[in-house]
């Protein structure tokens, strides 16, 4: 397990900063990394410091808890409160506030409430205990949305009865096209998303350029992947260029990977419309089970309350995903709004824009760069 | 690359280093208890359970030993000896992993508390509460471990105590152990005495201990070579302050790892910590089952480390000491302390970006010690 390293090395970085001060030169620029991914490794090594000033790394929507919307988690808890019900998550949605507290206050109450790695694991524990019934709260984008397709083919394999998936996968093109639309941002072109385009490839991007004109390059998760795909996105602007590149060829595949969505097909289908946290209804943006697993779909085996409950008026999720406001500069951002006590849901998945900017960058820049280069 | 004033997005009235400002302020508070149940969260080392010690034990207690909230109090006898005292339960599950077990466990951890205090181990206490079922074979294969550990750390268990709960009331068994110690003359370890300009010192690869555990319980399907690092640093800690006199501080970075023993310093002090990622003891193997879990390592449990602040002009000395030692084979400076970012605690990442090192929220890993 040596396979960090060759991705963090200071001396590949210095190059590439050098290489990005270069093309950028006095000009100001402002990228949107996509992906949640993205946003927890620039805070985590501090990218936003070394970068030149005139770089703006602005947070998108691509982080799948955070864009849960309330009424979601209320159905979650509700469901977690069932007799008989394990609950089965992944670790960052225990802790997503619905209106009356979250999976956690459900846990302490007395709900079975499990955090598992993968869905496979949730399927396990309703064929360990079968007078159990065991729902999946699955969440996640076109990354995740796979290993929940082959955890349902293979319970319908099994003939597993007492398992169920409560479905709030979501597709990445609807809401980057959502945030192009929208007149609050000027940016200058995107780090697209890398783990999702192991699924998807990178062609369901080429509407960026080709229709709003603007650059975009996947990228990977390590440091030196979000600096190079930066000095990508400045040598397309630098050359005239505006495309698809692929920065995270080690990964991923221009047409994706074909068996996955070849198992999402056939297990989801597109919702009408569902509803983001923040950014209201999007059409077309959420997948569901479809009719031949209706038996495993857990909003058709239980009668969920489903009530819509509108985000909390302090908060500005909606304004941090669609990158108009930098986490600080919400209102209740780091008093009302701590990784403890989370009013919106960008504070807490590590993903999140507001946990990551709390827990890793809040720092002015002059301090940062003062330690950053005291070194002994 | 010096942008000196925060940049304007044209949105709010306010600068990014106001809103740090006040976040600070806002830290600086005292934690509020306002959870009307216990959850996992208050025994997870991080914020919550300091606001629940404060506000609820801290509170009917008070008193100026206690206030310290140290690792163990320092009590001084009539004729001016001064003890260190100190407890700790243990309810790790697996009660057996790679590297050791829960006896082990029960002893070195207050044997440890009580080398940071600055004292000398000298007796302990146990208590056991054993669920109804429990094989005695396996009780006395772990109270084997605890006098083996005792005798290697040159402690005597003096005293103790057995509870029997039915089935179902106690996940198997739990042990609390107390412990009592001689504090030299003369010495003192103190958050006051910390200084600007003053070295960390890590006594070893950090987050062996909670990445065995983890492993231990076979749920991850990962396998990892990694054991647990429990032992009594006791022995190290005298070895290191001979060279190193004027040792300010010490801490053992049991659960919550290396990032919350920094915090603590930082909010003891006052006083920045800046750690030097580069710097950091670890092994590949755990920083690659950390990588693949999201788990900070940072944040990991050691159950056999130490983190001391040392006098700069001391620390070369104190480095040298430590790692003659077999136990501190491994150990490094690993930042410095400093006047210039508040009471926080940086990180100067590889390739000299910087971020911020919090207080955990929520431990990932319970039940680790």
């Amino acid at each position: 397990m040596r396979f960090v390293d060759e991705f963090r090395d200071p001396a590949a970085a210095r190059r590439l900063l050098t290489a990005i001060s270069g093309l950028a030169g006095d000009e100001e620029f402002k990228f949107m990394e996509v992906c949640g991914g993205h946003t927890h490794t620039i805070y985590r090594h501090g990218l936003e410091h070394v970068l030149p000033a005139n770089i703006e790394l602005v947070h998108g929507p691509g982080c799948p808890v955070c864009v849960i919307p309330m009424g979601r988690v209320d159905d979650a808890i509700w469901l977690a409160e069932q007799p008989d019900v394990v609950f089965t998550t992944f670790g960052d949605m225990m802790r997503v506030p619905g209106s009356n507290g979250n999976l956690l206050d459900a846990k302490a109450r007395g709900a079975d409430v499990r955090f598992v790695y993968s869905p496979l694991d949730a399927l396990r524990i309703a064929v360990d205990n079968p007078d159990k019934r065991v729902v999946f709260f699955a969440v996640g984008f076109e990354t995740t949305a796979p290993s929940t397709a082959v955890t349902l083919v293979r319970a319908r394999e099994l003939g597993v009865r007492n398992f169920s998936v409560f479905s709030n996968h979501v597709t990445i093109v609807p809401p980057i096209k959502a945030i192009l639309d929208s007149p609050d941002l000027r940016l200058s072109g995107f780090l697209g998303p890398g783990h999702v385009s192991t699924v998807v490839g990178n062609r369901p991007y080429r509407f960026v350029p080709e229709v709003y004109g603007k650059p975009l390059v996947v990228a990977g998760f390590e440091p030196l992947d979000i600096l190079a795909s930066v000095a990508m996105l400045l040598r397309q602007i630098r050359e005239g260029r505006c495309e698809v590149e692929n920065q995270y060829s080690r990964v991923v595949r221009p047409e994706g990977n074909p068996a996955a969505l070849a198992l999402l097909a056939q297990v989801f289908e597109l919702r009408p419309h569902f509803e983001w946290r923040g950014l209201g209804f999007i059409s077309q943006s959420g997948l569901r089970l479809r009719e031949d697993f209706a038996d495993l779909d857990a909003e058709q085996v239980y009668d969920l309350p489903g009530v819509r409950i509108a985000d909390p008026k302090a908060c500005q999720c909606g304004e941090v995903l669609k990158g108009v406001l930098k986490p600080w500069e919400c209102k209740v951002f780091g008093t009302a709004c701590t990784p403890e006590t989370p009013i919106g849901t960008c504070m807490v998945s590590p993903e999140g824009a507001c946990a990551a900017y709390y827990n890793f960058g809040r720092m002015h820049r002059d301090a940062a760069q003062l330690v950053g280069q005291s070194r002994r | 690359m010096t942008g000196t004033v925060p940049r304007d997005t044209g949105g709010p009235s306010f600068a990014e280093h106001e809103v740090i400002e006040r976040i600070e302020a806002f830290r600086r508070r005292r934690p509020r208890l306002r959870d009307e149940i216990v959850t996992m969260a208050h025994g997870a080392g991080g914020k919550a359970s300091a606001a629940l010690v404060d506000a609820v034990f801290v509170e009917s207690f008070r008193n100026d030993e206690l206030d310290q909230l140290g690792d163990g109090a320092v009590l001084a006898t009539p004729r001016g000896e001064r003890l260190a005292f100190s407890t700790d339960s243990f309810v790790v599950q697996p009660l057996r992993f790679p590297g050791g077990s829960i006896g082990h466990l029960a002893v070195h951890g207050t044997v440890n508390d009580l080398a940071m205090a600055g004292a000398r181990p000298a007796w302990l206490s146990a208590a056991f509460v054993i669920e109804e079922g429990f094989p005695i074979v396996q009780l006395r294969e772990i109270v084997a471990d605890m006098a083996a550990a005792a005798a290697g750390a040159g402690v005597r268990i003096v005293t103790g105590d057995t509870k029997v709960v039915p089935t179902g009331a106690a996940d198997g068994l739990f042990v609390t152990t107390a412990g009592v110690g001689v504090v030299p003359a003369g010495r003192a370890f103190s958050a006051a005495a910390v200084r600007p300009g003053d070295r960390v010192l890590l006594s070893g690869f950090m987050g062996d201990h909670g990445t065995a555990v983890m492993l231990a319980r076979g749920d991850l399907d990962i396998d990892a070579d990694v054991a647990s690092d429990t032992a009594a640093v006791s022995e190290l800690v005298e070895a290191m302050v001979a060279a190193a006199p004027a040792t300010r501080w010490l801490r053992d970075p049991t659960r919550g790892g290396v990032g919350t023993v920094c915090n603590e310093l930082a909010q003891a002090s006052g006083l920045g910590v800046v750690l030097d990622e580069r710097s950091l003891p670890i092994r590949p193997v755990v920083n690659g089952a950390c990588e693949l879990l999201g788990i900070d390592p940072l944040y990991v449990a050691n159950e056999g480390k130490f983190v001391a602040v040392l006098d700069p002009g001391e620390a070369d000395a104190a480095l040298a000491a430590v790692r003659a030692h077999p136990l501190g084979a491994d150990a490094a400076l690993i930042g410095e302390v400093t006047d210039a970012i508040g009471a926080t605690v940086a990180l100067r990442t590889g390739f000299g970006g910087t971020r911020i090192v919090d207080m955990l929220v929520g431990d990932p890993l319970p039940r680790i010690c």
